[in-house]
């Protein structure tokens, strides 16, 4: 029976890639992931033109940390995973195509598992692949030294950190944005919510902190980026979580999600709207 | 609850405020089944709760005695040809139906095994490799099927399986519902046109405004409409001289005159006495008549009659 689950897990897993593949929808992804990449090449181009560079490699690292805090875990990764997560099943149901599904004998909670996986997989291609490619640019133009950084210094440990973040971001957003999509007509109004909320965090008390994505991920971002001064008084700083919490408690928060999406897709229906 | 039958008890659908199908107690036997009802009187709902992808608002459903809402079992034993009409993007006919297999958890070779005999049955093969997006609608109907039967269930449920198609794959794909219902499966076919179907079935389920009218063996169906006035059509030179006699009738209900004057429909409790003062209306006052029909030897009139209506012979 386990061999069966699986059977059918890694079906949908590989029809969704598939039909990804096939699909011009999801097009401005791929533009939101490469912008970054285009922007540190544009910057190394730039810098390799100037006799004399005008910042530090301590710097750029800070620039890197700003750029990854509010591109990429607050505009792109956030608005991609909506892109991709939301539509898996509300994309389904208004091309009319989720009856395909429904009528395998399927557990709707594996085929949430699968759809998962598979919006998983690309998010984490695109964006994991983005972070990366753009870190290992934004330094490129110290040369030796920026070598020196990456093999002996602080840089590779860094990299690591960002790429885990960028991992952890595609599954605690990919978890949120499913079930948004399988809850609501319009995805948009929940994403609002979200969105919102997310960057209301900082202000936000201890407790409520927790439920949210951005909590945990900000804590695990190996570079602080400091707060701008009119609104450094208003952030309430909860203790720094250690990543040995962080990183189980945004786990824990994606799999109560995604019980819950599990439960709502077992209770669906096939509504396309007359 | 019956293990060999499609069960529901008392199942009530709303869409919101709007009636899909109200208090339907049926059971299903194996054979061919026809549901038959004018558009909008409920078919499409009925078939979608029976195979799980809506729930009811009330009441119990079981296919030989699997609920609904396990689609694990429940679509194991059963293959549904939907009236949506749309598929997963870029897949080729061969593609739609292999991956939905695969999906159920078949090895790969069986899944093209399986595959190819589904197309083979449909008359697909040659299509079989062109993008589904570019079926005519003849094909799409044809693929759909083919995907209903591919893991061969003991329950297939059709709707409106013969929309779209040429009069030789009409042909082609009621001698498949025959093939199946004769090894003792359950086929469900529904349709809007009686006659398209009522030849082929076992028994007839009559549907309107989302309300079960009458089931049963098609003769049944008949009998049962039997009891109900039943109609004739009189063609006869003075309609009108035979109508006011006719009221005079307690047992005759209604009748119109055709549009030609040449014809009488009438709607009668007791047929014998009418033709009785039929034949007196002849005698005395020289009417010519032409012909004399019941209307409702037609299952087609029964139809309609049950339906209230739309057309008719007069
Ligand atoms: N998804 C839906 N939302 C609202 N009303 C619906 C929906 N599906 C069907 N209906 C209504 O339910 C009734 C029965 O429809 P349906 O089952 O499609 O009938 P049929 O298949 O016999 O044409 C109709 O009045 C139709 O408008
Ligand atoms: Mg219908």
């Amino acid at each position: 029976m386990k061999g069966m689950w699986l059977r059918q897990i890694l079906s949908v897993l590989r029809l969704e890639l598939k039909k990804t593949a096939l699909s011009k929808r999801g097009w401005w992804v791929y533009i939101l992931a490469l912008m970054p990449v285009v922007l540190t090449l544009l910057h190394w181009l730039f810098e390799l033109r100037r006799s004399h560079g005008h910042h530090s490699l301590g710097d750029d690292s800070v620039v890197f940390a700003g750029i990854f805090l509010f591109f990429y875990l607050r505009g792109a990764i956030f608005f991609g995973c909506m892109g991709i997560f939301s539509n898996l099943f509300r994309g389904e149901m208004l091309e009319k195509t989720l009856h395909y599904y429904y009528l395998t004998p399927m557990r709707r909670e594996l085929l949430v598992a699968g759809k998962y996986l598979s919006g998983l997989s690309v998010a984490m291609v695109v964006f994991v692949g983005s972070t990366a490619a753009s870190f290992l640019m934004i330094g490129r133009h110290f040369g030796a030294a920026w070598t020196d950084y990456l093999v002996h210094g602080p840089g590779l440990g860094q990299l690591g950190s960002y790429m885990l973040v960028a991992a952890l971001a595609c599954v605690g957003y990919g978890a949120v944005f499913l079930m948004c999509g399988l809850l609501f007509k319009n995805p948009m109004i929940p994403a609002a919510v979200v969105f919102v909320w997310e960057n209301l965090n900082p202000f936000l008390p201890t407790l409520l902190k927790k439920i949210s994505v951005i909590f945990y991920l900000k804590s695990l971002c190996p570079v602080e980026v400091p707060v701008p001064p009119p609104f450094s008084v208003m952030v309430i700083d909860a203790d720094p979580t250690p990543a040995w919490i962080a990183v189980p408690g945004l786990l824990a928060v994606s799999a109560i999600v995604l019980v819950y999406a599990a439960i709502c897709a077992r209770q669906s229906e096939i509504s396309y709207g007359e | 609850m019956s293990e060999s039958l499609i069960t529901f008890a008392s199942v009530s659908k709303f869409y919101g405020e709007v009636l899909g199908i109200n208090k339907v107690n049926l059971s299903i036997p194996p054979g061919i089944t026809s549901l038959v009802g004018p558009n909008g009187s409920g078919k499409t709902t009925l078939m979608n709760l029976m195979t799980g992808l809506i729930r009811p608002t009330q009441g119990e459903i079981r296919v030989l005695g699997i609920a609904p809402e396990h689609p694990e079992q429940l679509c194991r034993i059963i293959g549904y040809c939907a009236q949506f009409d749309a598929f997963p993007k870029g897949l080729t006919g061969r593609q739609f139906i292999y991956w939905f297999l695969r999906i159920h958890g078949m090895s790969p070779a069986e899944c093209d095994q399986r595959t190819e005999a589904a197309l083979e049955k449909v008359g697909m093969t040659e299509a079989a490799n062109r993008h589904v997006a570019a079926y005519s609608k003849g094909m799409r109907q044809r693929i759909k099927l083919a995907q209903a039967i591919a893991h061969d269930p003991q329950v297939l449920v059709l709707d409106e399986p013969l929309n779209g198609l040429d009069p030789m794959a009409r042909a082609e794909t009621i001698a498949l519902f025959q093939e199946w219902g004769a090894k003792g499966r359950y086929v469900l076919v529904s349709s809007h046109i009686l006659h398209e179907v009522d030849r082929i079935s076992d028994q007839v389920i009559l549907l309107s405004h989302g309300y079960v009218v009458a089931e049963g063996q098609i003769q049944g169906v008949r009998n049962e409409v039997k009891e109900q006035p039943m109609q004739i059509l009189v063609r006869c030179d003075h309609p009108h001289v035979l109508a006011a006699r006719l009221f005079e009738q307690d047992h005759v209900v209604e009748a119109k005159i055709s549009t030609d004057r040449k014809g009488l429909l009438l709607r009668t409790t007791d047929a014998d006495s009418f033709y009785l003062l039929l034949n007196r209306v002849v005698l005395d006052s020289g009417l010519e008549v032409e012909s004399v029909a019941p209307a409702d030897d037609d299952v087609n009139s029964v139809y309609q009659y049950l339906i209230g209506g739309e057309g008719g012979t007069v």
